[in-house]
């Protein structure tokens, strides 16, 4: 039952808030994270190590629906991950949200809530609630709080997911039929239907299904295009839970439901897919240096970002998927700090534009200083947690795709292009705007030094990730190496 | 005693944390002990180890000290770990002596400005990583210090931020550098896959036995190591970022772009000297490259009319002779080299830092002179780093180490290259002549400030010691470092001597009749433009780049989005204006339909198959 209170505490959270005002709704809205947090880590510690806490219930039995929620190391990693990214959402939010408080943070909640039942749904159909509970409440975020452009960037953010959706429905609907025809048994349970038997082209086009869903949440290219609007035009909260959790709910999709229910298929398509990997890193990474707006150049950097994960996942070793696992991470904290550092310098400027922007080191050398650590962090400098990460998944993916890597590892040098300019434009260069504000207070500097630490923690020391990770990814590769022999 | 080499990096990187969190709260002095407190007390504990070790080295002529398991994953498994060798601790002895010589020099130089404490902790951030890079027992790790030192060296040549040119500067030294970077890293995932393991003794051991000579494992991991080493150590064709870096403070200039960090891809090359003797055509290479470098670097420095970039050039000139080095085995010459590179070179950066002062900020050579009056403790330790720098023969470091260069090139390499250093020292002796005589001889052309104090001049005293005092170790060097000592032929010391006292002869000449001052030619623009790389690249990689950034920004393949979207309004505008409301719209409509309809039918109703009519004609 625990682990229904994991979704159910946000929930209600998000309905206490919605009737509050201020900081009665962002104190709810703090309380109920954290309560879940502890939750989670409660519930993870009482465990083995292995998969802790399967709840299976009969949800829908008619149609062999299950209320079937388990927890396993990359869940927990992705939980926690979402649940501190969610605490520091709202302290972010503190003084830019405004108006609606209560109903803001009513969406913040449900999407997280969301988000941890993505990460911790076994039945394909919970799943795809999930998946569509979190779509509904994020469109809201941007719809009604975001920027300029914000009803184009909220329509479209909306259309792409749910046309992915889409595509993710008929190929559970296709799956659960297969599996009905082939063993007389109807149901949904991720468990059940792996090791479905079918022929390779059935196969291969259902796993299309799930990829194509997957590929446009993660974002692969050329799927990712309704990125760059959706993050630019969000309130800095929801670029935030974007880019640091709804991004990953597409690469857990493939990493726990795509490649494990469709090996085969999955081996054969791995190359195209390594392939889309690696020209979302190049090409996220030469399209970020080409931005005016400070967001969206940060958003290209995502799909490059994202584009280690594609690359490590279908390399499929132990290596590359500890990488995955951990740039998962790392790249929450980063981008998503990059983000809330956004937030906090265009609260004080009114602009996110690179040609008014520069010698915000003058001004403000804390809020550089900082932003200085998160950029590098973006390029991949040793020391940082997307180092690691993103060298484990070249180490990886070597011993499948040596010329691949190689073209990914080119990646660095266009990371370092986009990553310097960013400095160059908001922090160095003369003080062209005039700009005079009060340099980070008491909050912002704790929200950003949180993420920091983290990033500086996961550098130096990552083993802890994973340690937690490492019995729930042998037994994903356990079932797809049964699914060879 | 070894067991404190752990604090050699740590201490640095202490002071940059101090200095990163609280140096703006810090008093100027509070910030000054700290930032050079903690690399003289680095610098206390690379001596202390150092002594311990001459008194009793330990068993196997290496001591490692195991930190804490970086991480584990699939039995990769690299640690955070100190491996303390000769080598090691000549490289320590380096960077934080003369590292520490120039934090108090700075102390003085950075006298007036704003970020004082910004530019101590950058510094000590420099110092610890470059003591990272060095004492490394694993490749991982080493990557580390090396990304590190690139940071700070990004953060120091672009140290005056507000000045675009400055960023452009830094920036160009960070992206060329990582070009060079992305190599090493491909090396890494290679040596991974073969030989499992990161850790350098093991992997130097697993290559000797599993990689055959010559095979095309150890070249293929051997080129690539040499382009990272290439791009960190400013050699051909990755040189264009060092002369540029200049835009950073002297100290800088002096610590990061003459005596530590671009000697790392010569650290590299030496620490895998085995895996190199393993692929003789990627040795060639080093050679080949070192030769051209040296070349190519003298020419240039011969044609600047800016004094540090006659340094710069300079620098890319001496790595040169290291490579040269490096590429005929003799890396403990290389390593040799280094170590009084370091002590003259930094000598020499220092002493145009001092000039600099004086004469607020004016480098051009042509527009100074006769300073040698005005700045006497500057222009003796400056024509002594000259002297070492052109390896003036007996008294000057430079002559040992460059003479052992050129001895090692000839029995081991032959004549050309033996031919290539002795042209490359007389081109040497050549500008370094040049420079002092156009900025402190003749007469005094720019207005100068008297020599600022202490902090300035002992610096400059004592490195101008090292570079005189610093060849005299020369055989205990080579014992200490390779076990064995070889002296040069008595016959190549005259021939070396002969070529250095040429070329400042020749300078000398040249300046009595003025030639130094002549309008320049096209060559000497070519050269002083560094032979035209910036241009080339410039056209081949930064335009093509930047071109498609802009251009695409907008991103084709949202185009494809927008299409959809485009179609979807389209469509919607034509059904809402078929809904008028008017009948007469309505039959019309009605009517070009069944029009529609019917031609449709009428050309593509199925007409009797021609085939058959021809057919029955034919029919008798």
């Amino acid at each position: 039952m625990s682990l229904l209170w994991l979704v159910l505490l946000p929930v209600v959270g998000g309905l206490l808030a919605l009737p509050l005002r201020d900081r009665g709704a962002r104190w709810v809205a703090l309380g109920a994270l954290a309560a879940a947090l502890a939750l989670v880590c409660a519930v993870w510690s009482a465990g083995d190590g292995g998969r802790v806490a399967d709840l299976s219930l009969a949800w829908l039995p008619q149609m062999g629906i299950r209320l079937h929620l388990a927890l396993d190391g990359i869940s927990f990693v992705l939980i926690v991950l979402t649940l501190v990214l969610g605490l520091l959402a709202v302290l972010a939010s503190w003084t830019e949200i405004r108006e609606r408080v209560g109903f803001f943070h009513f969406n913040l909640l449900w999407t997280l809530a969301g988000i941890v039942g993505v990460f911790l749904a076994l039945d394909l159909f919970l799943f795809f609630f999930f998946w569509e509970l979190m779509i509904v409440p994020m469109y809201l975020l941007i719809a009604i709080w975001g920027h300029e452009n914000r009803t184009h960037a909220s329509f479209k953010f909306f259309l792409f997911t749910q046309a992915g959706g889409l595509f993710l429905f008929v190929a559970i609907l296709g799956l659960v039929f297969v599996h009905q025809q082939a063993t007389g048994e109807l149901t949904f349970d991720h468990d059940r239907l792996l090791d479905t038997p079918m022929s390779e082209g059935v196969a291969f086009w259902l796993m299309l299904g799930f990829f194509v869903a997957f590929a446009v949440k993660l974002p692969a290219f050329p799927l990712h295009t309704w990125l760059p609007d959706a993050h630019t035009e969000a309130p800095t909260a929801g670029s935030l839970v974007l880019a640091g959790l709804l991004l990953k709910t597409g690469a857990y999709g493939l990493l726990r439901f795509a490649i494990p229910l469709f090996p085969q298929a999955s081996a054969t398509f791995a190359p195209y897919a390594m392939a889309l990997g690696v020209a979302g890193i190049l090409y996220g990474a030469v399209l970020a240096f080409g931005q005016r707006d400070l967001k969206r150049l940060i958003a290209y950097t995502s799909v490059s970002h994202l584009g280690f994960v594609l690359l490590g996942l279908y390399a499929w070793n132990e290596m590359a998927l500890q990488g995955v696992v951990l740039q998962m991470v790392a790249h929450g904290l980063a981008t998503g700090g990059l983000f809330v550092l956004v937030g906090m310098l265009s609260e004080r400027t009114h602009t996110r534009d690179l040609e008014k922007l520069g010698g915000i080191w003058d001004v403000a050398p804390r809020l550089g200083g900082a932003g200085m650590v998160l950029v590098m962090a973006a390029l991949g400098l040793p020391g940082l947690g997307s180092f690691v990460a993103e060298m484990l998944i070249l180490f990886g993916t070597f011993r499948v795709a040596p010329v691949m890597t190689a073209l990914a590892t080119l990646g660095l040098v266009c990371a370092t292009i986009y990553a310097l300019w960013i400095v160059q434009r908001t922090f160095h260069g003369e003080n062209r705007g005039g700009w005079s504000f009060a340099d980070l207070r008491a909050r912002e500097a704790g929200v950003l030094a949180a993420l920091i630490g983290a990033l500086l923690w996961l550098g130096l020391y990552p083993q802890p990730v994973f340690d937690v990770a490492r019995a729930a990814l042998a037994s994903l590769q356990g079932v797809v190496s049964g699914g060879h022999s | 005693m070894l067991r404190l080499a752990w604090l050699l990096p740590a201490l640095p990187f202490a002071g940059f944390v101090a200095l990163a969190l609280l140096g703006r709260r810090l008093p100027r002095a509070t910030a000054t002990a700290v930032g050079v407190g903690s690399v003289g007390l680095a610098f206390a504990v690379a001596v202390a180890i150092g002594a311990a070790w001459l008194a009793a080295p330990p068993a196997g002529g290496a001591y490692v000290q195991h930190l804490w398991r970086w991480f584990d994953v699939a039995g990769f498994a690299p640690d955070v770990a100190l491996f303390v060798d000769p080598l090691a601790l000549v490289m320590c002895g380096v960077v934080t002596g003369v590292g520490f010589l120039i934090h108090v020099y700075a102390t003085e130089y950075m006298r007036d400005e704003p970020g004082y404490a910004r530019f101590f902790a950058s510094m000590n951030l420099f110092v610890g990583s470059m003591l990272t890079l060095v004492l490394a027992d694993d490749l991982l790790l080493l990557y580390l210090g090396w990304e590190g030192v690139g940071l700070c060296s990004y953060l120091l040549i672009g140290f005056w931020y507000r000045d675009a040119a400055n960023g452009r500067a830094a920036r160009k030294a960070f992206v060329v550098t990582r070009v060079g970077d992305t190599a090493f890293a491909i090396a890494l995932f290679l040596i991974v896959r073969e030989l499992g393991t990161l850790e350098i003794d093991e992997v130097l051991v697993r290559a000797a036995a599993q990689w055959p000579a010559g095979g095309t494992l150890a070249i293929l991991v051997a080129a690539l190591l040499l382009a990272g080493a290439a791009g960190k150590s400013a050699q051909a064709p990755l040189q264009v970022w060092l002369p540029d870096a200049m835009a950073g403070p002297t100290p800088v200039s002096a610590l990061i772009h003459a005596a530590t960090m671009v000697t790392a891809g010569v650290y590299l090359i030496a620490r895998m000297n085995v895996l190199f003797a393993l692929a003789p055509p990627v040795m060639t290479a080093v050679m080949i490259v070192g030769a051209a470098t040296l070349l190519l670097g003298a020419f240039s420095a011969l044609a600047q009319r800016d004094l540090k970039r006659v340094l710069a050039y300079s620098t890319i000139s001496q790595i040169g002779y290291m490579f040269l080095a490096l590429g005929v085995g003799a890396w403990s010459a290389a390593v040799f080299h280094l170590m009084t590179h370091a002590f003259f070179k930094a000598l020499l950066f220092l002493g145009a830092g001092a000039v600099l002062l004086a004469t607020h900020h004016e480098g051009d050579v042509l527009k100074l002179g006769g300073l040698r009056r005005r700045l006497p403790v500057t222009f003796w330790t400056f024509v002594i780093g000259g002297a070492a720098l052109a390896g003036v023969p007996l008294v000057t470091a430079g002559f040992f180490s460059k003479d052992a260069i050129l001895w090692e090139a000839w029995s081991r390499g032959g004549p050309v290259p033996w031919a290539v250093g002795l042209l490359g020292a007389f081109l040497t002796a050549l500008y370094v002549s040049r420079v002092i005589l156009l900025t402190f001889f003749g007469e005094q052309k720019h207005a100068a400030e008297p020599e600022r104090g202490l902090r300035i001049q002992l610096p400059l005293v004592a490195l101008a010691a090292l570079s005189i005092g610093g060849g005299w170790v020369h055989g205990g060097f080579d014992r200490f470092l390779a076990g064995d000592a070889h002296g040069g032929e008595a016959l190549f010391e005259v021939v070396a001597a002969v070529i250095s006292l040429a070329g400042v002869g020749v300078a000398w000449l040249a300046w009595r009749r003025g030639l130094w001052a002549r309008p320049d030619g096209a060559l000497q623009r070519f050269w002083r433009s560094g032979w035209g790389f910036d241009a080339v690249y410039h056209t081949l990689f930064v335009r093509p780049y930047v071109w498609f950034a802009r251009a695409n920004a907008r991103d084709v393949f949202d185009r494809g989005a927008d299409a959809i979207a485009g179609l979807a309004r389209g469509g919607n505008r034509l059904l809402v204006a078929s809904q008028d409301g008017r009948v007469r719209t309505y039959v019309a409509g009605l009517a070009l339909g069944a029009v529609v309809l019917l031609a449709i039918g009428v050309i593509f109703a199925r007409p009797e198959p021609a085939g058959a009519e021809t057919a029955t004609e034919v029919r008798p």
